[in-house]
């Protein structure tokens, strides 16, 4: 029997087990929304700007083991889906964005809504498909949930022209997928593997380092038998928390330009490191040849080979599935008995704790005002290290992500590669779907949340009870610390001038609002919101937080790890606290 | 320094855009880029002549095989290797030009493929830097146009690159 190119896409969605598809209807599209109409099978979600969709369907992915799906129109549909596009893109989140199209005979004749899709998003998808044929259609959506979920996972478009989703053909969902220019690897070369080995059994100061790939990869819990096994300390990226549980005591916090110093200092001066699915981005390890100047060795596992050497050389490229990878690594140790030499590794550790004992994370608090840190470590206390956190970008961000500690891999969900304000919301709600029984906190701020607060209007429709946390120091934080250190506090454009009353703006959406400007009820207002009385309600908090307050440590530009600025009780502390002749044990 | 990569990848629309925008997006040199079918219909061969340091090479590379088009990728200076070139080169020819072209054209075993009163079309194929010897062999007023296809490279002996 033959149904329409509308058809056969609802059926696609159907067929790969689609729960939602986040969307926006429009000229191009309505044959495909006509044909969801007539179904039952997923859901819509009708967001209220299109970049709203393609954050939903993103964290939807980010907070499941799904491919998230993001419908929009041709045209102005498209070009909205960019931004949301190029964030997934950044964190290589696999998930499948649908757009319309002008109808073929029209395409390059600059109709009503026509843009290129396929060229405006080549640069940040990992594939797109533009299709003209309704008989392709079937076969282009198999391999594009196949690409997007396999190898190093990433966005996938198919562009979709009107006249296609009106046409007939017969409809057949393949069965498998092969592609002979597409073949992600999965397992390690046994080899290299070896060697990884042998090189942690030699290392004097070893030390793990674990990125978003192990997140995304599924691989927290080898993670952790790894790190437990060897009794290394291990530190995970932005994007790689939850890998290893935050409260765990081989866990020495984030690194990077705002990492812990512990954490900074044992990425500097381990002499063994192993990369897990991790990039050595410019914000982890800032300048290359800093980092390099302690000598160590590298084992880099990824699945992506261009992600290795690319901006460190390493020792031990092993290009795979970090599951097979680490699987296959561990079992190797545990066959071999090769670890790292006990007197050696407690002497490592030994550093590591005095790095520890100031506590870089210490801030000083007060009965004045909230202080955003301690917002977040209430919030960790309340919702008992449970929540699935998103949250936006700027000071707000770095925050949840030094105070929350996540226990798990994907309860942390944020834009850490393209860095998008306005992602906190829309994540949230994408996440709530996909984890209807979690509680959904969104940390933000006055200036992100205003990016895309008109989804306070989806989640009432959706019923999603987030929470939202905005911590309003009323300027673009993270602009005026910058602006405070480098540009003689200028503050410019950073301030927020004639905000909201975002009490009103909760209320007006039929939400929950409160305004807390006493950090003695930040604690009470938190257990309100979280509590059983609002369980099935958004609520949305208005924090009254600090307008001075700083992230540290923070590792300015072209710095190294060891050239940290630190907080307040540790300034004047020696800058390169490393003893290089402390004796870690003979291993001739 | 200049490295010459040989591509095969799928022959669809697009493809070739998905190559140079990888290139542009990512601050690489293209020196020149050719492409055709291959025998397999299905398939295009891709001959870029790109420059810079080991590093960057191995990226060019390793980001060319991830694009999900590219079929396979291989370094031909990585092994002895043959490159040729056309150029098409049209010049004056009138009074005693007209025999020094030809002449010259004989030197660099080009072939005359167009005449009339006042000039040839010249063809040459040859390694890049014979077809610029050529042009830094004849007098610069003379040369009317120049179209050249840059470099298309292939392995020596039994180094074969196909699917």
């Amino acid at each position: 029997m033959e149904i329409s190119g509308a058809e056969i896409v609802t059926r696609c969605l159907q067929e790969e087990g689609v729960e939602f598809v986040f969307g926006y209807p429009g000229g191009a599209v309505l044959e495909i929304y006509d044909a969801i109409f007539k179904q039952d099978q997923f859901k819509h979600v009708l967001v209220r700007h299109e970049q709203a969709a393609v954050h939903a369907a993103d964290a939807y992915s980010r907070s499941s083991n799904k491919v998230g799906v993001a419908l929009v129109t041709s045209g102005p549909g498209a070009t909205n889906a960019i931004t949301g596009i190029a964030t997934a893109y950044m964190d290589s989140i696999p998930m499948v964005v649908l757009s319309g199209q002008v109808g073929t005979p029209v395409i390059g004749s600059d109709a009503f809504q026509e843009v290129d899709m396929v060229g405006c998003s080549r640069p940040i998808v990992k594939h797109n498909f533009l299709v003209k044929d309704v008989r392709d259609l079937a076969a282009t959506f198999k391999k594009a949930f196949y690409i997007a979920a396999t190898g190093r996972p990433g966005p996938v478009v198919i562009d979709i022209p009107k006249d296609v989703t009106m046409t007939k053909c017969v409809f057949e969902y393949p069965k498998s997928v092969s592609i002979r220019s597409y073949n992600p690897p999965t397992k390690g070369h046994p080899g290299q593997i070896k060697k990884a080995a042998q090189l942690l059994s030699e290392a004097k100061r070893p030390f793990i380092y674990v990125g978003g790939g192990a997140v995304q990869g599924g691989a927290g819990d080898l993670v952790t038998e790894l790190v437990k096994h060897l009794n290394v300390p291990c530190t995970n990226t932005l994007m790689g928390l939850g890998a290893l549980d935050g409260t765990d005591p081989n866990f020495v916090g984030m690194l990077g330009m705002h990492g812990t110093y512990e954490a900074n200092l044992a990425m500097q001066y381990c002499d063994v490191l192993i990369a897990i699915g991790a990039r050595f981005d410019d914000r982890v390890i800032s300048v290359p040849s800093q980092f390099l100047s302690n000598p160590k060795k590298i084992v880099h596992i990824d699945v992506d080979p261009s992600s290795i050497a690319k901006r460190v050389k390493v020792d031990v490229p092993i290009v795979g599935d970090v599951k097979h990878v680490l699987t296959d690594l561990i079992a190797v140790l545990k066959e071999t008995g090769l670890k790292p030499n006990p007197d050696a590794l407690g002497q490592w550790w030994q550093q590591i704790d005095e790095w520890r004992k100031p506590n870089c994370l210490l801030y000083t608090p007060s009965t004045e005002v909230i202080k955003p840190q301690h917002v977040i470590e209430t919030l960790w206390k309340v919702t008992n290290g449970e929540a699935i956190v998103t949250s936006d970008v700027g000071q707000h961000q770095m925050w949840a992500a030094q105070y929350y500690k996540f226990r798990r891999p994907k309860q942390w969900i944020n834009s850490g590669g393209l860095g998008t304000m306005g992602f906190g919301l829309p994540a949230a709600m994408g996440a709530q779907l996909a984890n209807p029984d979690a509680q959904v906190a969104c940390v933000t701020g006055e200036g992100s949340i205003q990016m895309n607060i008109q989804e306070l209007s989806t989640c009432k429709q959706y019923h999603t009870p987030v929470k939202v946390l905005s911590l309003n120091n009323r300027y673009l934080g993270m602009v005026r610390q910058w602006q405070e250190f480098f540009y003689g506090t200028r503050y410019s454009e950073s301030y927020m001038d004639a905000l909201p009353d975002f009490v009103k703006i909760a209320e007006a959406y039929g939400h929950v609002g409160f305004k807390v400007e006493n950090p003695a009820d930040v604690e009470p207002v938190l257990k309100e919101a979280f509590g059983p009385s609002l369980k099935e309600r958004l609520v949305f908090i208005d924090f009254r937080t600090d307008q001075t307050e700083n992230v540290f440590p923070m590792i300015q530009n072209g710095k190294g790890l060891n050239q940290m600025d630190l907080p307040a009780h540790m300034r004047g502390m020696q800058q390169v606290p490393f003893d290089n002749n402390r004796d870690y044990g003979n291993l001739a | 320094m200049r490295h010459i990569l040989s591509v095969l990848i799928e022959n669809e629309a697009g493809a070739l855009s998905r190559v140079t925008g990888l290139f542009s997006a990512r601050g690489y040199n293209i020196d020149s880029l050719t492409v055709q079918t291959t025998e397999d219909a299905t398939l295009s061969r891709m001959t870029i002549v790109t420059h810079g340091s080991d590093d960057v090479i191995e990226q060019i590379t390793k980001q060319l095989n991830k694009l999900i088009e590219v079929v396979k990728v291989i370094d031909l200076n990585e092994a002895e290797h043959i490159e040729r070139e056309l150029m098409l080169i049209k010049v004056r020819a009138t009074g005693k030009d007209r025999d020094e072209m030809k002449r010259m054209a004989e030197i660099f075993r080009g072939r005359i493929i167009d005449v009339t009163e006042k000039s040839y079309t010249i063809e040459l194929t040859g390694a890049g830097d014979k077809l610029d010897a050529f042009i830094k062999a004849i007098d610069p007023a003379v040369i009317l146009e120049t179209v050249r296809t840059g470099a298309s490279g292939i392995g020596r002996g039994e180094r074969i690159l196909r699917v």
